[in-house]
């Protein structure tokens, strides 16, 4: 299985241990990610918040560039990117104009957009390509006794998503359980972390990130499993400042891609479980 | 006693701009609304806005375009949709959101004291000159244009983020940054004209 890479600017900086665990999971299972040549931001929610037409030529020039250098779908991790790559297909499909301007400004680079290649979240890799069985098949040390609570984020299920439901999605719930970790009923799955108004406008997005972490204590979760860099940054490096508004709720967040590779017994080094803020010291002990 | 209007009326119209929101992509069926507030309710925003998705969608189609662009719902909504997949009339109420914030950045129509358009202007300008995002270099660059007293203040998380590897200074960027700009500019002047 052959697919081309998209990681986005996070999983280059925030959220590098996303893709240094990913990397090794997808390999483990015979995934082969071809990272897309010299690509660029997918333009994330601020671009679309400027001007559309070049938040599609953002998009789709990742695309064409993914589509010029051989068949296969584009695997996008992080929420945002795999949500904006997605809004620029259904975009330039629907919208003869934006296409046309598209295709024009891709002309300046000598690319074409054919709208071939799929953009595809690990999730649905993970679930639909590789299947359930074979990630069984692949677990070493099962995570048995962690409580994870499966918190996907918004704009993973929003509004383009065709493999999951748009409110309570299962396909992490059906990986974590496959890796034998008890998975907490999440209701809050899909709400809104917060994204980038933690830093902009603490007040209203400190509170949202605030929601996610009580719920998931209440719960009695060990553990938030991710699958965005800005789920996962927002609900790991605020705990002293949510401390101190509403009292803590210290419940490490780590990536899924991480839980497979502790499962798979991969070393511990090489999925970047060192980068968080609050060490996910069950899930080592565990182990 | 200061008097202050309460109540909008004919003179604060701008005539066509609830036609033309309609006109973007994404926002054709504003006209559907039936004003249930479901999108009020599924906004996990809302109790932070001067007023609600439900309320936009009025004050847009009822062409008051200075309160809709003045407002800091449209600078509060984050993106997650919940209200688009929730609408019974299947009104792109996210994609409304985004013509509007398209529209107030256009003019600089939007609330002073609102820092969330200054991070988008930055955002879209390190995108232009390098591609890519260098996440830790953008957030500094928002602090210091617009409190960089918070900045100070979270130097924990600085520190922090040396311990974990994660203080990205280096500037990312793409080998072709200059043909990405000029193919940006191609976009936008193909764009121009279609802002109302």
């Amino acid at each position: 299985m052959r697919y081309h890479y998209f990681p986005g600017c996070s999983l280059k900086g925030l959220g590098r241990a996303y893709d240094e665990s990913l990397r090794p999971v997808m390999e483990r299972l015979g995934v082969e990610l071809a990272e897309i040549d010299d690509w660029n931001c997918c333009g994330a929610t601020a671009y679309m918040s400027t001007d559309h037409c070049n938040a599609c030529a953002l998009g789709a020039r990742n695309i064409a560039i993914a589509e010029s250098s051989g068949p296969g779908d584009i695997v996008a991790p992080c929420n945002a990117c795999y949500l904006a790559l997605n809004k620029t297909r259904n975009c330039l499909a629907g919208d003869s104009a934006t296409r046309a301007a598209v295709q024009k400004a891709l002309a300046v680079a000598k690319l074409t957009y054919t709208g071939t290649a799929a953009v595809r979240h690990p999730l649905e890799v993970l679930v639909y390509d590789v299947g359930i069985n074979v990630i069984k098949r692949n677990v070493v040390r099962p995570l048995k006794d962690l409580k994870i609570a499966p918190y996907y984020g918004c704009q993973l299920v929003r509004p383009h998503c065709s493999f999951d439901d748009q409110w309570n999605p299962t396909a992490m719930d059906r990986i974590l359980t496959a890796l034998g970790a008890r998975v907490v009923d999440f209701p809050l799955k899909t709400r809104c972390c917060g994204g980038s108004l933690t830093g902009t406008a603490p007040e209203a997005g400190l509170r949202l990130t605030h929601i996610i972490l009580g719920e998931a204590q209440r719960r009695g979760a060990d553990l938030i499993a991710t699958i965005c860099p800005l789920c996962q940054f927002n609900l790991d490096s605020y705990h002293d400042q949510i401390a101190r508004r509403w009292g803590p709720a210290r419940i490490p967040a780590v990536y899924i891609t991480q839980l497979m590779g502790m499962a798979f017994g991969l070393p511990t080094e090489q999925l970047g479980l060192k980068r968080n803020f609050l060490p996910a010291d069950k899930l080592l002990a565990a182990t | 006693m200061e008097l202050g209007q309460k109540i909008k009326c004919e003179a604060d119209r701008t005539a066509g701009f609830g036609k033309a929101i309609a006109a973007m992509p994404g926002c054709e069926r504003l006209g559907s609304c039936i004003q249930c507030g479901a999108c009020s309710g599924a906004c996990p925003l809302s109790i932070y806005m001067d007023q609600s998705p439900r309320q936009v969608i009025a004050l847009v189609r009822g062409d008051f375009k200075k309160q809709a662009l003045s407002c800091n719902t449209i600078w509060l909504c984050s993106s997650c949709y919940a209200c688009t997949v929730q609408c019974p009339r299947e009104i792109g109420i996210t994609d409304i959101m985004y013509a509007l914030k398209q529209c107030a950045m256009s003019e600089r129509a939007y609330p002073a004291g609102l820092s969330i358009p200054i991070l988008a202007r930055q955002f879209v300008r390190m995108v232009v000159r390098r591609g890519r995002i260098t996440e830790t270099r953008l957030v500094m660059r928002f602090f210091l244009q617009t409190n960089w007293k918070a900045a100070i203040s979270s130097w924990r998380l600085g520190l922090n983020l040396i311990r974990t590897r994660r203080f990205g200074i280096r500037q990312q960027h793409i080998k072709q940054h200059l043909e990405l700009a000029a193919m940006l500019a191609q976009a936008k002047n193909a764009n121009a004209g279609g802002s109302p």
